[in-house]
Order: C-alpha cells, then structure tokens, then sequence
C-alpha cells in the first residue's frame, strides 16, 4: 500500500525531521520559559523575527553561523522584553504576549519593506547544506533521516540535550524548575525570582528566535510573509503534549512533523488525490488541538504558571 | 523595585493609560519615519490628513471602524469575562460564510425579511465557532487562547476550500472567490451618495446594547464577577461555567457580526483577504478602550484612522504601512503598563 | 550566666508602612546566644512582618538588623543566611515538584555550578537528619509529604545552611500536641548545639513551656519584655489583648431538631488534603455545634459538603427531613444555609467590586434584586446601607470598592449579607481569623445571636479555646474522621488533644471491636 511505502522511506523521516527542526527550537524556548514559570505568547512573532533577522544578516554579507547569532540575538532582545514587562512589573502574560507578537512582526515587515522596497519575489541566500556524519549516515533509515541533515538540524538536537542536562543536574536548572513551581521556595532560599524567570524567557526568546531562522536559512533560503504560518502557536501546544519534558517535547515535535510530511505525500497518493489539500493542510492545527485535549486530564504543569510573584506582597 | 497597591486613584491617574497609548503612537510614528528617511511631521500629518482630512478620507475611517467596533466589542466583552478569545478572525469569516450561503439566492426575500435573518444566522455561526474552544476550556481545562488561535487557521483553510469548490463564484474567472449576495441582502448607504453603510450604526448601537447588559443585567453582573475572581463568584453561586459559555456565545457573535457587516455592507462577496486581520486588531482596539464597550467606539475610530492614515501616507512618502500596525502594538504594551501603574506605585526597595 | 557579649541579634528601630497601616512601629529587640525569645501577639500585631525584614524578604523603612556584631544590607535574604539567620516560614516555602534533597540544595550551590551534588548533600542531611531527630527521605518527592514531614523538610534546609539563628513563625499551628512535642524536642537539641530561636506564636501555654523570654507585640508596638519565669498566661494574655480577653457568658442551650446532617458521608481526597471518611453528623438548632481540629484535617471538605461546593461520594445529605439529590452552592442559599468563607479575601468578597456589588453576589438573581434578567440597582444599594447600618459597617458608603476596607469590615459585611435572611444554618468557617479583638467580639456575638434566635451554627477553627468557649458540643476532624458529639464542659484541652492526634479514634475502634467480640 502507498501509504506504507512512504512510512518506511528514508527520504520520508528525513523531511520529518527537517521539518520537526524550527518545532524543535522553538518548543525548546518555550518549554524553558514556561518551566520558570511565564507563558510566553511572543513566540510566533519571535520566529518570525528570527527568519528574517537571521536572512538578513546573511544577505547583507554574513557567514550563516553568524546569521544564527545575530536571529538569536534579536530574539532575546523581544525576550527581554517580554520580561520586563511581565516579571517585575508582573503585567498579564497574555496581552504582552500578544503585544510582543503583533510588535515582533509588524517590526520585521516593515525592516523588510525597508531593506528591500522593490523586490517583487523574495530574493535566496546560500543557505545551510546537508552534511553527512561519517560512518552514522551509512545506517539504514535511521542514518538518513538523523544523520544526514544540516549543521543546524544537529545544532538543535544539542540544543534538546543541553536543556534537559540544564534542567536536570545543574544548580541552575533546579533553580528554573523551582521558580515555576514555588517561586516562594526560591525567593526564601535567597535567590531571585526575577533574575531567574527573566533568564529563562530571555534565552527561551533567543530558541525561539532561532526556529525561524532555520525556515529562512537551512529549510528554504529566502523570506517570505506568513512563512512561519501558526507553527509558534502549534509549539505552545507541543510544550503541553510534552509535558514540560525536553525529551518528550522533542518527540511530540517529530511526530507532528511527520504527520506533516506525510499529508504532503499522500497528496499524490491515489487516496489523496482527491482530497482538497487544504484538509491536510490543516491537520497540523486540528491534531494540536486534539493533543492538548488529551493532554490537559493529566497535565503536571508548573504549578506557578503565569502567576506573577510580588516578594514582600501582603 | 517593589509594587506597592495606590488605594484611591485619581481620576487624573485613570485616564492616564489611554493618553499614554495616543502619544506613544505619535512617538512611534515619528522615529520610524525618521529611520525610513522621512520627515516626522510630514509624516503625522499625512496620517492624519489620510484619516480624515477629507470627506472622502473620513468615511473610509468609519467603514474601516466599522468590523473594528464588532471585533473590539466580541474581545472587550470575552475579556471582560477572562475568557481570552483570540479567534475572532475566525468568527468574523464564520459570519461572513453564513451571509454568502443565505443570501446569495437561498432566500428569495425581500431586504426586511432577509438582512435581519442574515445576522441572526451571522450571529449564531459566530457563537457555533467559538463554542468549541468554550466548551473545551470548561470541560476539559484546556486553555482558550491556543485553541482560538488555531481555529483561525483551521477556518480560513475551510473557507478557502468552500471558495474554491461549491462556493465558487461562476462568473468569477477562476478566481477564489464567492458569489456576490442579493441585492435585497444588501445594507443600505446611511446618506445616499456617501460611501457610508449602516453597518456603521449597526455597530454603535450594537455598542451601546452591550454597554446596557454589562451595566445593567444579571448577565452582566455575572460575566463581571466571574472575569473579576472565579472561585469568589463559584463560591456565591454563580454558574461560572454556564456564563463562561454564554459570553463566549455573545463575543463569537459579535465578531460575526463584523464579517456579516463587510460582506453586506461593503464588499458584496467573500474572499480570502475580506480581513486584514480585524479580529487580531479587535484585541488592541478592546485594550484601548480599557474594555468598556462605548470606550470601544472611540477607540476603533483611533486604530482606523491610523490604519487609513498609514495607507495613504504610505502612498505619499513611501515608509511601509507597517508603521501603523508598529503604533499600535507599541502603545497596546505601553497602555498595558500604564494601566498598572495607575493602581500601583513602584517603590525601590 | 548569659553576658552581653553573647548577644547574636539586635533587631534597633525597625519601622514598617504598607501604605497608612504601620505593621512595625520602632521595635527594638535583642537575642543572646542559646536563648528562645517568643514572639506574642495577635494575629495582625505584626510579628511576621518583622521576621521577614528580619530575613530580608521585606525591607524596613527605617532602622537596622544587626547580626553578630555585622549589619545585614536590607532586603537580602542571600546575605541574611550567609550571616546565619534561617527562616521556617508558616506557610511552607516548598517546591512540591521536586525532592526533598533538591529543596535543600536549592541555591546553596552556585547557579553557575556543572553538577548538583547529590552524594554529598545527601549525607549532609541524613546526618543532619540523625543529629536533630528529623525524620526524611531525601530522595521523596515533597508533592507526596504529610504536613509534619514537610515542616521537618523546611527545618532541614536552615540547618542545612549552618544557620545559628532561627526564626520559626508559627510552627505548630499545622502540627498535633505530639507532633509539637517532637518539633520541641528538636529545638532543645539545637538549642544544646548553640543555636538560637526566635518563635513566633499566639498560644500562651506553648510560649510559657518553651521559651526563655517574651516579646509582646500589639498592634505593631513592642509592648512588654518579660522573662518567662517572671510572668504567666493571665499577664501574657493581658499584654498581647490589651483588653481582658471576654470569656462569653453563655446559657447551655437545649437542642432542638435536626435542621441538616451528613450521613457517613466520603469525599475523595485531594493532593495532600484528606477527604471525609464515614462522617456523620447532625446540625441541630438552637446549637452551637465546633469543629476542632490541626488545620488540614478535612475540615475544607466538610465546609466544602455542608456550603454546596462538593457532592458526597458516598453517603446521603439530608436538610430536614428530605435527602438531598442535587447539591450546588445556590441550592445551598437557597436552602437557607449561610456561609461565612474561610478566606474573606479570595472566596468570600470580590476585591474590585464595590460594597453593593458585594452584598448581592449570592442574592443578586431574584426579587427584589433583579427582575427577568435585569438588576435593580436603588433596591441593591438600599440593601448594602441597611447592612452597613446594622452591622456597623465603617466605610463612606455603599459604592465604596470593597477593597478599601479593614478585614474585620469585611467580615461585617459577608455577615449581614448572610444573616440578614434569617438562615436557619450557619457555617462559620474560621470567621475571626486575622481580626482584632473588637471585630472578634462583634462576629461571636452575632453568631451566638443566631444561635439564640434557633439557627445551628456549625463553627469551624483552629483555636481550640474559641471552639471550648462557644460551642455547645464539640467534634473533633483528624484525618478526615469525625469524632462523637462532646457536651460543653466535658473534656479538657489534652482529651480534645488526643483526638486531634487521630488517637481517640483508634481507642474507639478497638472498643468496637471488642464489643462486637463480646
């Protein structure tokens, strides 16, 4: 059966893992800002300053490792803001969310409008290549889909393992977990709340940031509007599917993304050929629903979630 | 730095935000100017002349206010109630699909029959729509904004499918897009000759009726004490739940309400782009005016003036229109502080 | 012989506004090495406050904390701990999500460290945990901790830290007598490896048994310095009130008929909070009936069941002589069952609501409040000023934001707003708790009023000596077990104790069985 033959393609999970790449990063941020404790609503305008930040970088005469730096930086920058405005001033993390959204992209367009007033198609860049992992790319289907993609796909499976290593054995990860628990707990063992959360959101800001670029830099190789199309809102979902686990969140991220490319296959399929595409477009949206419906019975989440915390308050 | 609570604020302290919010668009707009290379008071004052420096000017900022007024009424009244509604997009497209389906000849009707029937069918596509994500907030705890944000996206690739399959316009040359409805279905121009539809008064007065049962019904009452404290009002009897879901029915309807006022009123037909995002802009429209319903009305006439302004300005000195949604974002944040700052003092510690 | 040189902790002027209230006016105190000073007062006279500035979690307005000989930068509990001052706070500061070792080492190691320590710090504490006689296990998730084991946990972390000064802010407040005596017991062992205390209480017999020296704190003043031996419980009591505590004068009333019982009821629990087991109990009128019981004993879910809130899992609730089918809180109001929450601030009033606003939440949706969906809002506020007249509400006036009132204002309202109605079922759910003494006066009298009047009053409260001094009889709640009805008078505090303990109720038990046997 076809559908079968593309369930044991290689070529098949590589694209699922290309495509679970800007999940990956982005579910990443998120995770980490939310474990200390902030819901982070500025995710999808983040991406998409970061696909254009880290574009551009490059188009203007960048190396690409530098325009990752540079999409990284942007996004902390909107992280910061986001922080401050939610952390010490303990401003509601949904409207400043949304407001870091809605500034993050209008910013970005209008800097492209600016920086390019007369293109009438989005002009490409040398984005990143797929590069082999001698002896690992030569396994049968794991080699291909795992091994054999770009730096920047390895770049977020260190990212992945950095987080959980962080969250888990370091004083400092501990600190994270305990301020979205019990930010009381921190607070009287003489750390700082707001240092903490504001670092989580700051370096979650700068993942985010960092998806996206990886839809302008290493997926496709120029910028385009609605490029990033929902997947930050689809993140938010997967930190949830997840539950707030770095391993498991990266699973979620592959599964969605395979399901993805799937639907982009079984469009030429017999079967899907006469299905209008617009219903595998909205798969993605339609299982994230239903992933968090299933999820939210049993969901551990931080119990200090979005709850701002004022030291001294009566 | 400490937040320490003010007990009485001023009356001065409390119109602090909105004035906020104005002068921080004007700040904006003229630094982006200026790094597009443009002259900041020119700029100001294309924007404003481009709003309502004539009357042609004018009237395209109250059609543009129009969905404003319905999208920022569905939010104030959802967020009112703590119920983050993101997905007014969605409801305004609802709207619009149901006045396309009935009123493109499948009711051959006369205009007194058939436009009230077209809203009451808006009305209820919008409250369908956003009673999903209510019920699943209620039932099974999962967080609304998630799920209205990606019903945004779920319904407009419905309604591109309808646009390119059975709604598809025969007359249109392939282009996506519906047929144009009835023109018994048609809103009628307020003055004959000016561009200016009743969807204009249908929104004030829709405005005003919402004002009414904020202030004076029980439902009110209830959607106020549940947006205020929950458990207090759990507590006290009030079924949470039952008014949670009765205000996510009246705010998808109101912002259906819009989508039925464009395609009625103004464009005729439905198309992909009928939005430009009114139900996103709803949201900063609603924070504006501070989430009182007749606030709403001054405040939609601001964001549209600024949104025409910027188009026209646009066309005249060449800085993007990206200025404007930049404005916008800018003084919702900045309102959103100053807000707090008017019930809160900041003590350095 | 204690010398001057000895003292670890001078506490010199310390001042604290929030806003118009002064919680700490000029306090000046001092702690000598191996010493227990308890802090007395009233709820509300501000001895929390001034720990917290003490450790640094508040900053003074004015004045300084010295401790061994070096002044402590305010506002800095890192530095309050480097100088070896621990805080056990009286609502736990405890991170349910994660071990008990974890919550230990929270922050002691730099955040800029590789690797937890985790061999190390767990030696630490068994060691630690052998020494003071705390029992823990550090690999247990603290999510799954009773309240003594958390308290332990808690204690664990100031001595983790080589703290020499520690502060203890009602610590036995969640705790049974035996529990209590435990936590006393490993205080006299810190006390004998050179620790010093500072214990902040309001029950008179644990701070005449356990410290050396009192301070007396009333209404943000220090108002007496005593040595322990030179004073007792009348004095102490007389200090802390300011006024002679009144013992209320009561008639023992004769009881009436059932108005509502609980018949072997259950309730699941919830996290850490034990539901109902097999409870049974009559509300009858005329009756004072008392709820004593360690906080977190079931005591929410019984408020819970009798208020509309929860729905037995098993067991019947009967109002008269009807079984009830359905259970809400507005078929509880309607039912005419009053309720007085335990917390005014989150549950009982809406904080941005004005006091009209306030006084209809549970009356709002009938006559002559509204009228087929539309409110009546000159009756509504005729209502609000009737009450603010009759329960000697002091506000400026019915369209006050209820936030701006004291809490035993407060109060006064929520309790016009529910007697009003003449209900023939109250539940007070600690009603007078953080009010001072006149508003605890007024709402005793009130609730006796009702009494007199034929209500039943179900009085729920963590001070033992409120629930002897007015109730008629008295149950005890342990573990979510209901003990039999107590006739006024007939037990002491320690026999009330035990079963607090959970250990009347196995006596009991064996006795059953032993009659069943026979």
């Amino acid at each position: 059966m076809e559908i079968v033959d593309i369930l044991i393609s290689a070529s098949f999970w590589a694209a699922a893992v290309r495509i679970a790449t800007p999940l990956i990063l982005a579910t990443m941020g998120e995770l980490i800002c939310e474990r200390a404790g902030v819901l982070n609503l500025g995710i999808e305008g983040i991406m998409v300053a970061g696909a254009f930040a880290g574009w551009m970088a490059v188009y203007s005469g960048t190396g690409l490792w530098v325009g990752v730096a540079v999409a990284m930086v942007v996004g902390m920058g909107f992280g910061l803001l986001h922080s401050v405005l939610t952390v010490p001033f303990g401003l509601s993390q949904h409207v400043v969310g949304l407001g870091v959204t809605l500034l993050a992209t209008s910013s970005t367009y209008f800097a492209y409008r600016l920086a390019l007033p007369q293109v009438t198609s989005p002009p490409k860049i040398e984005a990143f290549q797929p590069y082999e992992i001698p002896i690992l790319s030569d396994i049968p289907l794991l080699g291909q889909a795992l091994f054999s993609q770009t730096p920047f796909t390895y770049l977020a499976f260190a990212l992945v393992a950095a987080t959980s290593i962080m969250l888990y054995r370091t004083p400092l990860g501990l600190a994270v977990r305990a301020a979205g628990e019990s930010p009381a707990a921190v607070a009287a063992q003489g750390l700082s709340v707001t240092a903490i959360r504001m670092g989580a959101v700051i370096v979650g800001s700068g993942f985010m940031a960092m998806g996206g670029a990886f839809l302008t830099m290493s997926a496709f190789d120029s910028f385009f509007f609605e490029m990033v199309n929902g997947r930050g809102w689809i993140c938010i979902a997967l930190v949830v599917f997840g539950s707030w686990m770095p391993g498991k969140a990266l699973l979620g991220a592959v599964l969605f993304a395979a399901f993805d490319a799937l639907q982009i296959r079984v469009q030429q399929t017999s079967l899907g050929v006469n299905i209008p595409y617009q219903i595998f477009l909205m798969a993605p949206y339609i299982l994230s629903i239903v992933a968090l419906v299933l999820v939210s019975r049993r969901a551990q989440v931080p119990a200090a979630l979005m709850v701002p915390f004022n030291k001294g308050e009566r | 730095m400490r937040l320490e609570p003010i007990t009485n604020p001023s009356l001065a302290r409390s119109l602090g935000p909105p004035a906020v919010a104005v002068v921080a668009t004007i700040v904006i707009a003229s630094l982006l100017a200026m790094v597009a290379g443009a002259n900041p008071f020119s700029v100001l004052g294309l924007i404003i002349k481009g709003a309502f420096g004539s009357q042609f000017a004018a009237l395209e900022t109250l059609n543009r206010a129009t969905p404003l007024i319905f999208t920022g009424l569905a939010i104030a009244v959802a967020f009112k109630a703590k119920f983050w509604n993101i997905g007014a997009e969605a409801q305004l497209y609802a709207g619009a699909l149901i006045t396309v389906v009935l009123g493109t000849g499948a009711l051959p009707w006369s205009s007194v029959a058939l436009i009230p029937t077209l809203m009451v069918g808006a009305v209820i596509a919008g409250a369908v729509v956003l009673l999903v994500p209510a019920i699943l907030k209620t039932r099974f705890g999962v967080d609304e904004v998630v799920t209205t944000l990606l019903f945004n996206f779920i319904f407009l690739l419905f309604i591109s499918m309808l646009l390119e399959g059975p709604l598809k316009d025969p007359m249109g040359m392939g282009w996506p897009k519906s047929a144009r409805v009835l023109s018994e279905a048609r809103l009628p121009r307020i003055v004959d000759g000016l561009r200016l539809h009743w969807g204009f008064g249908l929104a004030i007065l829709c405005a005003v009726v919402v004002w009414l049962v904020q202030t004076r019904s029980t439902l009110g009452y209830e959607m106020r004490a549940v947006g205020l404290n929950r458990e207090a009002a759990a507590f006290a009897g009030i079924p949470v739940n039952t008014v949670l879901v009765k205000t996510a029915l009246l705010s998808g309807g109101l912002a259906a309400l819009a989508g039925f006022s464009e395609v009625a009123g103004l464009k005729g037909s439905l198309t992909l782009d009928l939005s430009p995002g009114f139900g996103y802009t709803g949201i900063i429209v609603a924070m504006l005016a501070l989430l009182n319903p007749l606030g709403v009305i001054v405040s939609a006439l601001f964001v549209a003036g600024i949104f025409v302004g910027a188009d026209s300005m646009s066309r005249a000195a060449g800085v993007p229109t990206y200025l404007a949604d930049m404005m916008l974002a800018t003084s919702l944040l900045l309102m959103v502080l100053a807000i707090m700052l008017t019930r809160f003092r900041v003590v350095r510690d | 012989m204690k010398h001057a040189s000895d003292v670890v902790l001078r506490l010199d002027a310390i001042t604290k506004r929030f806003g118009k209230l002064v919680a700490n006016d000029a306090i000046s105190l001092s702690l000598r090495r191996g010493e227990v000073v308890a802090l007395l007062g009233e709820n509300g006279a501000g001895k929390t406050t001034l720990m917290n500035i003490l450790f640094g979690q508040y900053t003074a307005d004015a004045g300084s904390v010295e401790v061994f000989g070096q002044t402590l930068p305010p506002g800095n509990s890192r530095a309050a701990l480097d100088a070896g001052v621990g805080m056990v706070h009286q609502h736990f500061t405890l991170a349910d999500n994660l071990t008990v070792l974890e919550n230990i080492t929270l922050g002691v190691q730099s955040l800029l460290g590789l690797r937890v320590k985790k061999a190390e710090t767990s030696l630490k504490i068994r060691e630690l945990s052998d020494e003071f006689r705390l029992k823990v296990d550090p690999d247990a998730r603290v999510g799954s901790l009773s309240v003594g084991e958390r308290q332990r946990v808690e204690i664990l972390k100031a001595l983790y830290r080589d703290v020499e000064i520690l502060i203890l802010d009602e610590p036995t407040a969640v705790l049974t007598p035996q529990e209590a005596d435990d936590l006393f017991a490993t205080l006299r062992i810190a006390i004998a490896n050179g620790l010093s205390i500072i214990f902040i209480s309001h029950k008179l017999h644990e701070v005449m048994a356990i410290s050396d020296r009192v301070a007396v704190l009333r209404h943000g003043k220090l108002v007496a310095e005593v040595d322990v031996a030179d004073t007792d419980k009348t004095a102490l009591s007389g200090l802390m009130m300011g006024v002679e505590a009144k013992a209320p004068d009561i008639a023992v009333a004769k009881p009436g008929k059932t108005l509502f019982s609980l018949q072997k009821v259950c309730t699941p629990n919830i996290k850490s909070m034990p539901g109902l087991r097999d409870v049974t109990l009559e509300l009858k009128a005329g009756q004072i009936i008392g709820l004593a019981g360690v906080s977190g004993n079931g005591q929410a879910a019984l408020a819970d069941v009798v208020g509309g809130m929860r729905m037995p899992s098993q067991g019947v609730l009967m109002l008269g002589g009807e079984t009830l089918a359905q259970w809400s809180p507005r078929k509880a109001v309607q039912s005419g069952i009053a309720r007085i929450p335990e917390d005014r601030h989150k549950t009982g009033t809406i904080a941005d609501f004005d006091l009209t606003e306030n006084a209809i939440l549970e009356g709002y949706n009938s006559t002559p409040f509204s009228r087929s969906g539309w409110m009546n809002w000159s009756k509504a506020r005729r209502f609000t000023s009737d009450i603010i007249d009759k329960y000697d509400v002091r506000c400026p006036g019915p369209d006050t934001r209820i936030r701006l009132l004291s809490g035993g204002n407060m109060q006064k309202l929520i309790l016009g707003r529910v007697l009003e109605a003449e209900p023939q079922i109250v539940l007070a759910n600690q009603p007078v708790r953080g009010l001072d003494i006149g508003a605890v006066n007024y709402v005793h009298g009130q609730l006796l009023a009702a009494r007199d009047r034929g209500a039943a009053v179900l009085l729920i409260s963590e001070d033992l000596y409120e629930i002897m001094g007015l109730s008629d009889v008295i149950h005890v709640i342990a573990g979510g077990r209901l003990s039999p009805g107590f006739v006024r008078g007939s037990m002491t505090p320690s026999q009330l104790g035990i079963w607090m303990a959970g250990q009347g109720f196995e006596q009991s038990d064996l006795d059953g069985e032993v009659a069943h046997a026979s």
